[in-house]
């Protein structure tokens, strides 16, 4: 019995040992693979956070560029190339654009728009009139200051131009509402040129505010009345 | 009958002379007649009133009266119940403004400006009032007055309104909303001017001026310029108290050196 039981042993060990020689080089080849995948940056971790849900997976990753504050000059924007799965639809894609965006980089320092700020709605005519909606919070949250509200400003006109083509002027709302100013300074009453080669082209510079009327159907029906300010 | 040769050219002769007098009026009549054919008709369609054409006065060339920049309409921005940027220890932009404003006025009649000002208490004018007063001066330029939330401590920039073609201005009419269209690049000459100063006073402050879409300078009709000092984010007012007075001696310095750009739109040429 006994010696029954210790050949069972030896049989098993060698059982296991040619098992072991087999699995070794199998679970050597998975790790090196493993090790070979791209491990995901801590922006790209935080993009899949805070993705928009309108985002399928059927959407095209692509290299989309958004213009954050430049880490070497405060007053200066600098294009930061990530990783984004954007819709070929241009509505589409400009909500996924702004709301990536709003979430800002990784550095809260750089971004320039205020993290309470959410995008509401967007709408695109087909002259390429872009209008922007957004939540009340980034007129009462972004600071005061013209070039703080001309930064925030020209960073969703130059994300826009940047990853988005289709839009060509951009009108921004704040919660439905037509305001005078963003925070005191930039004027909101007007239009910004977003194609830099229609401005370049003939006609007017990147920034310059363009008056047009805006249809009254476009502005979500129920919105509360925004408060003017200056 | 024997007519002798003498008699013959004698009646010759005065046949020829009575004909050519007989015929003399015919020969006057025809040479009238083309004048008194166009203006037989005329006499017809002539009206009972018609008006009476005189010849045109002798015009005088005038050269145009160019307008001196003589005046500086200061606005303090803010007030009352908008504080504008707020910083740590309760800076309030509004406050500070007013201050600045004291300073740069000084400044400007020491060189000899009249200057204007759009508030010099706690009260908020609203942008079209401040456009106003600056829209109803001649040979004035706008100055308005701003401390920032960010950007860096003991800088200072100017901004002007973006240069366009005019392209949103119906031709011939001066709108209200866009007032500034035809002054913007009088404006840009003007922001550099006051930058160039500034920069040199203040380090770090970059050496051209930028352009922004802001709002108070849409509206005014004449070169207009917006002044940022950094920032309210500093831990005391001290700071900024002690960049006033240099702050302020450079916009005067800015306008004094701007003033022989001073040509308005229409009015042709330099001034010496």
């Amino acid at each position: 019995m006994n010696g029954n039981w210790r050949t069972w042993v030896l049989v098993l060990l060698g059982i296991a040992v040619v098992i072991a020689a087999i699995y070794l080089p199998v679970l050597r080849r998975r790790v090196k693979v493993t090790a070979k995948v791209p491990q995901p940056t801590e922006e790209q971790a935080r993009r899949e956070l805070t993705q928009a849900v309108s985002q399928s997976p059927l959407d095209p990753v692509v290299k989309a560029r958004m213009f954050w504050m430049s880490s070497e000059d405060e007053s200066a924007l600098a294009p930061v190339a990530i990783d984004l799965a954007l819709s070929k639809d241009p509505v589409l894609r400009a909500k996924q654009t702004l709301n990536t965006l709003l979430a800002g980089p990784v550095d809260s320092d750089l971004r320039t728009l205020p993290p309470d700020a959410a995008l509401l709605a967007f709408y695109l005519l087909p002259d390429g009139t872009a209008v922007a909606d957004f939540s009340e919070a980034l007129a009462t949250s972004t600071p005061s200051g013209i070039q703080s509200e001309q930064l925030a400003v020209n960073s969703i006109a130059r994300t826009l131009e940047a990853n988005v083509p289709q839009v060509k002027r951009l009108k921004i709302l704040i919660h439905g509402q037509e305001l005078d100013t963003l925070a005191g300074h930039v004027d909101l009453t007007q239009m910004f040129i977003v194609d830099s080669k229609a401005a370049q082209q003939g006609a007017l510079s990147l920034d310059l505010p363009v008056r047009t009327t805006i249809p009254a159907a476009m502005a979500p029906a129920n919105s509360a009345s925004a408060s003017q300010r200056r | 009958m024997h007519i002798s040769n003498g008699l013959l050219t004698r009646i010759v002769f005065l046949s020829s002379v009575i004909a050519l007098l007989a015929s003399a009026p015919f020969f006057v009549s025809n040479a009238k007649s083309p004048r008194q054919s166009t203006a037989a008709p005329a006499a017809t369609t002539q009206q009972p009133f018609a008006p009476i054409t005189t010849p045109p006065y002798p015009t005088i060339q005038v050269p145009p009266q160019r307008t001196a920049l003589n005046m500086v309409v200061l606005d303090p921005a803010h007030g009352g119940t908008d504080p504008g940027a707020r910083g740590a220890q309760g800076i309030r932009e509004s406050d500070l403004v007013l201050d600045l404003a004291a300073q740069v006025r000084r400044a400007l009649e020491a060189q000899g400006f009249q200057v204007l000002q759009t508030r010099s208490g706690n009260e908020n004018p609203s942008f079209d009032d401040r456009s106003t007063l600056a829209n109803a001066q001649r040979g004035a330029v706008f100055v308005t007055l701003h401390i920032s939330s960010t950007g860096l401590p003991g800088t200072v920039r100017v901004y002007s309104i973006p240069e366009s073609n005019a392209a949103s201005a119906v031709a011939g009419i001066l709108s209200w909303n866009h007032a500034q269209a035809p002054f913007a690049t009088l404006s840009r000459k003007f922001a550099d001017a006051v930058q160039g100063q500034l920069a040199q006073r203040f380090k770090g402050s970059p050496s051209n001026s930028q352009t922004a879409s802001i709002r108070q300078l849409r509206t005014t009709a004449a070169p207009a310029i917006a002044v940022e000092l950094c920032s309210v984010s500093v831990q005391d007012r001290t700071g900024l108290d002690r960049m006033m007075p240099a702050a302020g001696d450079a916009i005067a310095r800015g306008v004094v050196a701007f003033r022989p750009s001073y040509v308005l739109p229409g009015e042709a040429g330099p001034h010496p």
